[in-house]
């Protein structure tokens, strides 16, 4: 290694020019953005009240009044305003369910990496175990017998799916801290907890990055799963889940009911899967799908 | 290699162990507990509960209700249901046949097109065709299974009429083996998308990785044809992360069975899950546990020694 | 006598060679095998030797980096050699070192100006806009504009990121620094500014330093006394003069010869050792030099030399040698 001149580019430019190459990404980007001042805006965007029932008004189809643009469902409820409460509940749900994954993940991952010998054979065991279970089973399980709020599918969800984060931050760990800016700090008299946290911690932040956006992903699939089979968010809160379950009912008379909010679902999944996607290519080329 | 299989097999042993403490520990920390269908009945008298925990030995302490109950799953005696008293085994083996027929139907059509997409992806690289399968591949990973089960069943069974819309057979026609594909369809096709997107992207990666390796470039140099070094040069050196895959994909492959049994009412393990969910039936839901567990744990464990065999070097290390 | 400001004694660095399945022992790497050295308040010693030889673990179990194993360090009279990380944490402020590799020891995720201020968070140094203050100081004793607090590692060159780490070693006002082959990734234009600063900053703050280094022309530039190192042991160590002009043992001379001269026409005889250095984890018996000596006698595979005094200051481990 020669005494180089600084990069032609800045990193951020470079990571940047990556990323916009990826279009699908920038789509996905988009998707994403949009989905979520949708969620922020509910409130202002959506015509009616989602929880306001008229059963004079049921299964009107979409596109034939302005007044529900998306229609009725059973209840006579408006699907556009569904939709949009439901899309708050499902990201919020994402949202929360990837921070607990996250923190989870990255304070296992980390914690075993840095210490390693006993604490590491011993986590990356819990890891291993933990990785045996289908999620969905241990999903149903615990969804089943905790009382469901907004707050414990978040946690239940998280709570399932850190193994992987955990993994990614630990093996980043290992190759970080033999690095002498690691052996500068302890030579500075740093704690254990400063070298892991503002030493090492910063350095995974892409993999962690791509990850955590990976995770939002997998967790809406997951909360729609469980509230359509009735063990996450619970009537008359709408999710996309659960209006899935009630849409199933009138499946060959209106079947739009069922088509609106699984595209709702399929956008938002793949909007952030786009998205992460195209975040590993620019952050970080070593783990791209694609040598 | 015997040693190597003993090395494999001695790592198993804490993982067991692992998976039989998180199984117990989950039934037991859930609120209610294992009663829990009992207790917050109103109509069942606090005696009655406690001859029932009597019954099912649940008056014990704890660890030694963990040991009973350890030995008891690797001698083969899961306990009794709740409703009906059935040996929990008994219960779960029934419903194998048919998981295991329905997730290897979905296997076999994902390994043969996301094998096939992901090694032509490879070798035209770029390509418009492998810009639309990788594009695709995400899409598909995308897509909320159980949704695109309800789309299918629209579709195929109620807008065309094609195929049957859940169940194993119809009425009356048991054993009967066109009725019996006929419903498999479906569900295969659910349970297959989302494997064969996967299968598309790892083997793709894996044919791309071989395939700039020395020894490719000189069996193109020696004259080899392209077929023949696809198959008999790269295959071999892309099968290892792939074998490695099917291992790894078990779990995958049992949430994808549970959610397209439920969708499509298909009597195997995962419809048993959801149903035994429903009524609370702790001693199978933590049969099933353990099950498809250790099912997870012997299908890695295989995977490895498969591996193994295809590549000395594995053994050696 | 007056105590030095760090005396080693006997230091031992060795790692367990461990089998993959069961973690048994199977072996152990002798990295550093009873070395002993002292430096006084001020004076620079140079630690030379081939790649592997275990010059850069000595350094950095000093400063228990790495843990010894074995035999005692004292820094300036005080026993450290298992002081607990508490313990340690006043000794951190008088012993710093400088890495050899400039790219791998600053962190690329923080602000050079964060990762001056480090030494001060991590002590309890001042507020925030003190360490400012100590930071834009330090820079501008090590040559930088204050601007470059703002920026990150990768926008600087080796020799500047080499600026930012004596600057990040000297912030704590240390009395020894070890610098770890501190120029050996640089430019060998750069190399020379670097060597300069140093020797600058040592004067202005009177710092001992031990300078570790492969390379002789480097060490004839800093060192007033020179330890060489072979396979995990100290050989021979003596002042530089004395060094350069009467190095006793046959490694030190091999190693001597294979620098270039600078006269031209006048050339040194050379002695090339045989071989190549064996593995720390299996050294050779009796003195660990002597498969490749060329003056090897019978006794040099039984017995291990023990280090003599010749003259003040000059200490060889050789069976050749006698006082």
């Amino acid at each position: 290694m020669s005494a180089a001149a600084a990069p032609p580019q800045s990193q951020s430019g470079r990571i940047w020019s990556r990323f916009r190459r990826h279009r699908l990404a920038l789509a996905g980007g988009f998707v994403v953005a949009l989905l979520l001042a949708s969620a922020l805006f509910a409130p202002l965007l959506a015509p009616q009240d989602p929880t306001l029932l008229d059963t004079a008004l049921r299964f009107r189809p979409p596109f034939a009044d302005w007044h529900f643009p998306l229609g009725t469902d059973e209840l006579g409820r408006d699907t556009l305003s569904r939709l949009l409460w439901g899309g708050r509940v499902s990201l919020t749900v994402g949202l929360v369910a990837m921070i607990t994954t996250v923190m989870t993940g990255a304070l296992i991952g980390i914690t075993a990496g840095f210490i390693g010998g006993f604490v590491d054979t011993l986590l990356m065991r819990f890891v291993d175990t933990m990785l045996c279970f289908p999620q969905v089973f241990l999903l149903l399980v615990v969804a089943a017998f905790v009382p469901p709020t907004l707050l414990s599918i978040s946690l239940i969800i998280g709570l399932t799916s850190w193994m992987e984060v955990s993994r990614i931050v630990r093996a980043e760990i290992l190759n970080l801290k033999e690095q002498d800016f690691v052996a500068a700090a302890r030579a500075l008299g740093a704690s254990r907890t400063r070298i892991m946290f503002r030493e090492l911690l910063p350095n995974a932040a892409a993999p962690i990055l791509v990850a955590a956006t990976l995770k939002v992903a997998s967790a809406v699939l997951m909360e729609s799963y469980i509230s359509y089979l009735g063990y996450g968010v619970q009537p008359p809160l709408a999710s996309w889940g659960n209006m899935l379950t009630n849409a199933q009912g009138y499946f060959d008379t209106v079947p739009w009911l069922a088509i609106l909010p699984g595209v709702a679902i399929t956008l938002t999944v793949m909007g952030f899967n786009f998205l992460g996607d195209g975040l590993r290519d620019a952050l970080d080329p070593r783990l791209r799908m694609d040598p | 290699m015997i040693g190597f299989i003993a090395k494999r097999l001695l790592q198993a042993v804490p993982l067991l162990i692992g998976v039989s403490l998180i199984g117990f520990g989950l039934m037991h920390l859930a609120p209610g507990g294992p009663l829990a269908i009992y207790t917050l009945n109103p109509t069942i008298q606090v005696q009655d509960i406690e001859r029932i925990k009597v019954i099912f030995g649940l008056d014990q302490p704890l660890h030694i209700q963990y040991v009973k109950w350890a030995t008891g799953i690797f001698s083969g005696n899961w306990g009794y249901t709740f409703f009906g008293g059935r040996p929990v085994l008994d219960v779960i083996l029934e419903r194998v046949p048919a998981t295991l027929l329905l997730m290897g139907s979905a296997l076999s059509v994902a390994i043969v097109l996301g094998l096939s997409v992901g090694v032509l992806g490879a070798v035209k690289r770029y390509s418009v065709f492998d810009v639309l399968a990788t594009t695709g591949a995400l899409f598909a990973l995308s897509f909320p299974t159980f949704w695109f089960g309800l789309m299918a069943i629209f579709v195929f069974a109620i807008e065309l009429r094609w195929l049957p819309s859940g169940g194993m057979w119809e009425l009356g026609e048991e054993g009967n083996l066109l009725s019996l594909l006929r419903h498999l369809v479906l569900p295969t096709m659910v349970l297959a998308l989302v494997i064969t997107a996967t299968w598309s992207r790892y083997s793709r990666s894996a044919f791309l990785e071989v395939m700039h390796q020395d020894f490719m470039r000189t069996a193109r140099a020696k004259g080899v044809p392209p077929g023949a070094r696809l198959l008999r040069h790269a295959f071999p050196n892309a099968a290892k992360p792939l074998i490695a895959l099917l291992g790894v994909e078990l779990p995958f492959l049992f949430s994808g069975a549970l959610v397209a049994e439920t969708i499509f009412g298909w009597p195997g393990m995962g419809r048993l899950f959801v149903d035994a969910l429903s009524m609370k039936e702790y001693p199978v839901l933590m049969g099933m546990m353990m099950f498809t567990a250790i099912f997870v744990i012997i299908g890695n464990l295989l995977a490895d020694i498969a591996i193994a065999l295809i590549d000395p070097r594995v053994r050696l290390s | 006598m007056v105590e030095p400001l760090l005396r080693v004694t006997g230091l031992e660095v060795h790692f367990p060679i461990r089998s993959a399945l069961l973690r048994r022992r199977t072996g152990t790497v002798r990295a550093v095998d009873g070395v002993t050295l002292e430096v006084a308040r001020g004076e620079t010693l140079a630690i030379v030797g081939e790649s592997g030889c275990g010059k850069t673990t000595t350094g950095k179990s000093i400063l228990r980096l790495i843990e010894p194993t074995g035999g005692s360090i004292r820094f300036d009279g005080e026993e450290i050699t298992h002081h607990s990380a508490r313990q340690l944490s006043p000794f951190r402020r008088r012993m710093q070192i400088v890495f050899q590799d400039p790219y791998a020891s600053l962190n690329p995720r923080m602000s050079v100006g964060g990762i001056l201020a480090a030494p001060f968070e991590i002590h309890r140094i001042g507020d925030a806009k003190d360490r400012a203050d100590r930071v834009a100081e330090l820079l501008r004793t090590v040559g930088l504009p204050p601007e470059a607090a703002r920026r990150y590692p990768h926008e600087f060159s080796g020799g500047q990121r080499q600026r930012i780490g004596i600057a990040r070693a000297l912030a704590l006002r240390p009395e020894l620094v070890i610098g770890d082959e501190p120029v050996s990734a640089l430019d060998v234009s750069i190399q020379a500014q670097i060597i300069n600063l140093m020797k600058r900053l040592q004067a202005e703050l009177g710092l001992a330093y031990i300078m570790i280094s492969h390379n002789l022309a480097v060490v004839s530039h800093v060192a007033d006394r020179v330890a060489v190192m072979y396979l995990g042991r100290v050989v021979e160590t003596a002042p530089r003069e004395a060094l350069f002009f009467e190095a006793r043992h046959p490694y030190t001379q091999a190693l001597l010869s294979a620098v270039p001269e600078p006269v031209p026409g006048r050339r040194r005889a050379r002695h090339v050792p045989q071989g190549d250095v064996p593995s720390p984890s299996r050294p050779p018996s009796g003195c660990h030099f002597h498969p490749r000596c060329p003056h090897a006698m019978p006794r040099c595979a039984e017995e291990a030399p023990a280090s003599r005094i010749i003259a003040p200051g000059h200490a060889v481990a050789c069976h050749l040698v006698t006082p």
